[in-house]
């Protein structure tokens, strides 16, 4: 984004994708956010920091994803009192992350909801976990919140409320909802059960181990999130991680895409009341998530990205097993596919139901795998090209329908694309061009810099901002997940479904619960 | 349907052998006689996650699927914790999560059998405990086996809850 117009200056920010940051007073942070919003910018995350020790009061962050790369908007704040302008009327999205942002550093939007989003009666509501006067070990005994959820009312109107103990293996999360009849009039999300304090965690780190933790921010996102941590402290070190190592990051990438596709597409044929869905889908699943152990010793490839490179090399009778296996799964999964156009049960179920459509998904900035099957058509690995996939060329998946169907579709599609990219990526692997180095050390990590990661992941873009300490440690991490920008679109979703078809739209978005509550 | 019919047939049967009962990954803390005796072979589990980065929840999903056919060892997830006999418990034990999985284990039928999950729950894992987190399950509630792993792959969650039915003594399972 262009913000010279604001009279702004930017500077360029090490990243692995085209970044910048500004400096932004008041003011300029709405009307750079305005300017962004019109011309098709996207809000990825809102954060803060706490630089008091520094004389320098709180900072807000937001960074905006335009056509040309990644805005990062900084704001401070003073002290105390510190306020900033609410950002939501114009991204939508902004909401629960300047609710959650006050819930961790004290520092609040001017907007009438300031209900809590992350605080749940665990820590004193005048206690803030991320500032830096906070120790990470204070402990409380934790307490029942009682929280606002907006009421409907009227003639038959009641109320369901589910959770966050839900009746299958499912991560925890509240859900309220309104009905009339068997028809959902209002849902409201309430989330937060699973923060386990990933960000000041983070501070405990030495910055070359801390993608660990970054692994375990999301588990299904496993390498997206080690990826993107791994670029962010390269760009920080100014290493570049050898070729080789690219083209394995790659290749554990579209593995999680596929298995996570996989084991979506069988969960949604079974939450249509077809079984033979997930039996399918879910044998398919196992077989790449064994390959996987066999080729990199884990099974959801955790760990296996490092910052520097990666790991472990794989041996060439696995990149081969991979190519083959990539080739079976693509055949089955069309055969698959056929069966779930035909079955009228399935498609009663998948079409129209919890729809997005694409003028609500632009306005609530919806993000990844939902957004493109809303026909917003962004993908970070087509939009930023960043190597291995600058000769890659992936296809993009969309739809325009915004339905359960939809989003099965894109799956279909992009598990496929996958499969393709797989066994392209194991054709450069063997290609002796490649052969080499797995790893480049990282001996020199400078202070007091500020660098991000920003990662395709299967659900969306995921992004780091990491910013260095003295010696090796880390200052600030901030992890954001797609999630926060799609949970609130499934309040919309629902309205006029029924209520059986509440896990089928659920499931068809199939977000994190741990990733957004961190 | 024909398609689906012939699929069927073509992809056979794929369920394997299950493993023995615990081996030494896996920590069989205390069992009784009693509680094995009233339950026998079957067994109905209650999922909490209590805080997980839903690794383990991945691993628990595989479990039903066609190679381990947990259903077809006679043990199923249930909806509710009143019709359980074994709570299975994944996560750093979130402060946030502490009061609904109390609330779980209490609602659930004496007795029971309490099966802890993955690294998080056997020891806090790399979230440790900290403001937001109790860490581990042991600490909240009593546990009968610790699954440990990051996360335990089905085989060995597997194992732990054949543990938890056979009182780690090993044996023939079907």
């Amino acid at each position: 984004m262009n913000v010279a117009p604001l009279g702004l200056a930017a500077a360029a920010l090490a990243a692995a994708v085209p970044a910048q940051v500004a400096s932004v007073s008041s003011g300029q942070l709405l009307t750079a956010s305005r300017l962004a919003w019109e011309n098709g910018g996207r809000l990825i995350a809102l954060w803060g920091s706490d630089e008091r020790d520094r004389h320098r009061g709180f900072r807000l962050r937001v960074a905006l994803e335009s056509q040309d790369g990644i805005t990062v908007l900084e704001h401070t704040l003073p002290d105390a009192d510190a306020r900033y302008p609410d950002l939501s009327p114009i991204f939508a999205s902004a909401n629960r992350m300047q609710r959650a942002t006050y819930d961790l550093f004290g520092i609040a939007a001017e907007t009438d909801d300031q209900r809590p989003w992350l605080w749940m009666a665990s820590w004193p509501v005048d206690q803030f976990p991320l500032r830096r006067d906070f120790a990470a070990s204070s402990s409380w005994e934790p307490q029942q919140e009682e929280y606002e959820f907006v009421k409907v009312e009227g003639d038959g109107v009641h109320e369901i409320p589910v959770g966050p103990v839900h009746a299958g293996i499912i991560e925890p999360g509240h859900f309220r909802f309104q009905i009339v009849g068997e028809k959902v009039l209002r849902l409201e999300e309430r989330l937060g059960y699973a923060h386990k304090g990933v960000e000041k965690r983070f501070e405990a780190f030495p910055i070359v181990d801390g993608g660990r933790l970054a692994g375990r921010v999301s588990g299904d996102s496993t390498v997206a999130y080690a990826w993107a941590y791994a670029q962010a402290v390269e760009a920080i070190a100014r290493v570049v991680p050898p070729p080789r190592a690219l083209w394995l990051r790659a290749l554990c990438l579209e593995r999680e895409r596929l298995a996570n596709h996989l084991g979506d597409v069988g969960a949604l044929g079974n939450d249509a009341g077809f079984a033979f869905g997930l039996a399918q889908f879910s044998r398919l699943r196992e077989d790449v998530l064994r390959t996987n152990a066999a080729a990199f010793g884990h099974r959801l490839l955790m760990d296996v990205i490092v910052p520097g490179g990666a790991m472990r090399d794989i041996a060439f009778e696995h990149v081969h097993r991979m190519r083959d296996e990539a080739d079976r799964i693509a055949r089955e999964i069309r055969e698959l596919r056929e069966i779930y156009d035909e079955h009228a049960g399935v498609q009663d179920r998948f079409r129209n139901c919890g729809r997005v459509s694409p003028e609500l998904a632009a306005k609530l900035g919806l993000l990844g795998l939902a957004g493109r099957a809303s026909g917003l058509p962004r993908d970070v690995r087509c939009d930023f090209r960043s190597p291995p996939y600058d000769v890659l060329d992936v296809r993009i998946a969309t739809q325009t329908a915004g339905d359960v169907w939809a989003r099965a579709a894109v799956r279909f599609d992009e598990a496929i694309e996958s499969t393709r990219l797989i066994v392209a990526i194991t054709a450069a692997l063997l290609d002796r061009a490649t052969s080499g180095e797995i790893g480049a050390s990282i001996d020199d990590v400078p202070a007091d810099r500020l660098a991000l990661g920003y990662v395709e992941g299967w659900r969306g873009p995921i992004l780091i901002a990491l910013e260095s300490g003295p010696n090796g440690t880390i200052r600030r991490c901030h992890a954001h997940d797609p999630s926060w920008s799609n949970w609130p679109a499934i309040e919309h979703a629902v309205i006029g479904n029924i209520v059986p078809d509440f896990p089928l739209i659920n499931k068809s978005f199939n977000l994190s619960y741990s990733g957004h509550d961190l | 349907m024909y398609q689906t019919l012939r699929k069927i047939m073509r992809t056979g049967i794929a369920t394997e052998t299950p493993p023995a009962p615990a081996d030494d990954n896996v920590v069989v803390a205390r069992l009784h006689e009693k509680i094995l005796r009233t339950l026998g072979r079957a067994l109905a589990i209650r999922h909490v996650d209590a805080g997980s980065c839903n690794g383990c929840e991945l691993e628990a999903h595989a479990l039903s699927n066609p190679y381990y056919n947990l259903e077809g060892l006679g043990i199923r997830h249930v909806a509710s914790p009143r019709h359980a006999d074994a709570l299975m418990v994944t996560g750093p034990v979130t402060k946030h999560m502490a009061i609904a999985l109390r609330r779980t284990y209490d609602a659930m039928p004496d007795p029971k059998l309490v099966i802890a999950v993955g690294e998080c729950a056997c020891s806090g894992g790399i979230f440790g405990e900290t403001y937001a987190t109790i860490g581990a399950l042991s600490k909240v509630l009593p546990i009968d086996v610790a699954i440990p792993g990051c996360p335990p792959s089905p085989t060995l969650m597997l194992q732990g809850i054949l543990a938890a039915i056979t009182n780690g003594r090993g044996g023939e399972v079907r």
